[in-house]
């Protein structure tokens, strides 16, 4: 079933200066695609490429300006579906100083679901929950501020998973963390996934996304390519035109080649590298 | 042109209750010319450290000599100091505030009592230097750039003090893998040309491994680690323990070995581990 599916899906932000001159930068360029329900789908691309663009439509933060995006088969520029998108789709975004609102970890994580108007007794059972799957229970009572940017990172997860969304759109959520935190956000957002969260991760890291069921590479507001991690990254060559990469064992397994030793090109982690290498 | 720090130690909040130890007795020298990689977990107390450095922190004690003076003696001159020792933050970008590239490159020399002349040279050779196109863009607004560009212009506005330190504070964070890249050659380009100190902080450990002499390894306000990247990167459990990681072909290297495959170079690059192994193949 088909969860998220744009259609032709133009946006262009437009500014106009003091002057009353109109500029228009179309940061989307006519998208077509769907992403199925319960999917883990990453999206990649340089820097100005749309990524972050088609993350706000995703959740109707941002509506098309041509064309349409369909969440859950309801039109995001049907002012009538803005919260029903808004409440189905939730988003966690790269830094989590600047989404966090609470003094207190469980009142952060409560703020979500108090908005939707849901019953005060309802709210606990939700934020316990939800601070038990990003594994921060113990942590309920303390202030944010005094986290790590891992543990900062997962309580802004669970406050988006308070909310009961279908899906959540990550938008490079462990740019800003050290090795240990970006484990344990990517390790939650794998959980979320299999307990049949529509998962959407922005990722400026290669083996991110080779953890996808499926990737969506953006440039220039169009998409270049859309795949199996395995599908996209035997493209090195185009990816690297792109001013993209490939995941380290991948890099292996071309570097090997050049050297004349033979792995399979469907090798997308380290696991799998090392497995085969030592078969 | 040295830094040595001695017996560093830093409290945050001291006498109230939520009083913390951010950096616990640190000594370390930094010789002329050397490129040090420094990581650790977050608040393991390296952006404190950096800001010692040129004095944006006073120490509860210790001290840090920069170029043979104490600078947390009293009377020292901190205008000084922060001109020998450049520091440029993480998202620099969100500092940019001039009309244009050249006006906003230009705001740090304005400030040092230099000439119209020398000010425009060295406005021109910063730009240039962090790789940028001086004639098409210095008279375009800073804000119309690309996230990578506004960060290299934010860095040429501290370049352009002609720092004899630069430390940069997680530069390559959130960007793509290309403009990752261009950074780094751009901070080896800086390093080459002005063969300056560098004190560069990342999560990314790959980039470390490359770049660095020598890396510090911070750990809950300690210093914990001060070597090579083969001598660092050879502990695996310790870095491990502080919630951080090898670089990708030095984990490669490892798990390999533990399977039983005998490299016996410690690969700190994907292309020498690919060596290793063609090598073993025969």
């Amino acid at each position: 079933m088909n969860y998220f599916e744009a259609k032709n899906l133009v946006f262009d932000y437009v500014k106009s200066d003091e002057n009353g001159l109109v500029t228009t930068n179309r940061a989307l360029d006519g998208l077509n695609f769907v992403i199925e329900k319960g999917k883990f789908t990453a999206i990649i691309g340089q820097n100005g490429s749309g990524k972050s663009t088609l993350a706000k439509n995703m959740n109707a933060l941002l509506v098309p300006t041509e064309g349409t995006m369909l969440v859950d088969g309801m039109d995001t520029c049907d002012a009538e579906n803005t919260w029903k998108v808004r409440q189905r789709v939730a988003m966690v975004f790269q830094n989590p100083d600047n989404q966090i609102v609470s003094a207190i970890v469980e009142d952060d994580v409560a703020f979500g679901p108090e908005t939707l108007g849901i019953d005060p007794d309802e709210i606990r059972v939700r934020v316990d929950e939800a601070l038990m799957g990003v594994e921060m229970i113990d942590y309920k009572k303390k202030a944010p501020h005094l986290l790590s940017g891992g543990q900062k990172q997962r309580i802004a997860i669970a406050g988006a998973v308070a909310m009961q969304p279908e899906c959540i759109v990550f938008d490079e959520p462990t740019a800003m963390l050290d090795p240990k935190g970006r484990q344990e956000v990517l390790k939650v957002i794998g959980q979320l996934n299999a307990k049949g969260i529509t998962t959407v991760l922005i990722t400026h890291f290669m083996e991110e996304a080779a953890l996808a069921d499926k990737i969506i590479v953006l440039d220039g507001g169009r998409i270049q390519m859309e795949g199996t991690p395995v599908e996209v990254f035997r493209r090195a060559d185009e990816l690297k035109a792109l001013s993209l990469g490939v995941p380290p064992a991948v890099e292996l397994g071309l570097e090997l080649k050049e050297r004349g030793i033979d792995a399979p090109d469907d090798i997308m982690t380290i696991d799998e590298m090392v497995d085969y290498l030592c078969q | 042109m040295s830094i040595e720090v001695r017996n560093l130690t830093h409290v945050y909040s001291e006498g109230m209750p939520h009083e913390s130890l951010a950096l616990d007795d640190i000594s370390f020298r930094v010789e002329d010319g050397e490129f040090v990689g420094i990581i650790g977990h977050t608040g393991s107390g390296k952006s404190t450290l950096l800001q010692h450095l040129n004095g944006l922190l006073k120490p509860k004690s210790g001290s840090i000599i920069i170029d043979g003076t104490d600078i947390t003696s009293p009377g020292v001159s901190m205008r000084e100091i922060r001109c020998k020792v450049g520091l440029v933050f993480q998202y620099p970008e969100y500092q940019l505030f001039e009309e244009t590239v050249a006006k906003d490159v230009a705001f740090g020399p304005s400030n040092l009592g230099l000439s119209q002349e020398e000010i425009d040279a060295r406005v021109e050779e910063a730009i240039r230097l962090v790789g940028l196109d001086y004639e098409r863009l210095k008279d375009v607004s800073p804000f119309e750039l690309s996230g990578g560009q506004k960060r290299r212009v934010a860095i040429a506005g501290v370049i352009a003090m002609k720092p004899q330190a630069l430390i940069l504070d997680e530069p390559t964070a959130g960007l793509n893998p290309k403009a990752h890249a261009d950074i780094l050659d751009m901070v080896n380009t800086i390093h080459r040309t002005e063969s300056n100190i560098i004190l560069f902080v990342s999560h990314n450990m790959n980039d470390i491994a490359r770049m660095s002499d020598r890396i510090l390894v911070m750990d809950h306000g300690r210093l914990a680690m001060n070597g090579t990247p083969e001598e660092v990167f050879t502990r695996e459990e310790e870095l491990k323990q502080m919630g951080l990681a090898l670089p990708d072909a030095m984990e490669l290297t490892m798990r390999l070995r533990r399977k039983g495959m005998n490299i016996e170079q410690n690969c700190l690059e994907i292309s020498a581990l690919a060596d290793a192994i063609a090598q073993l193949r025969g």
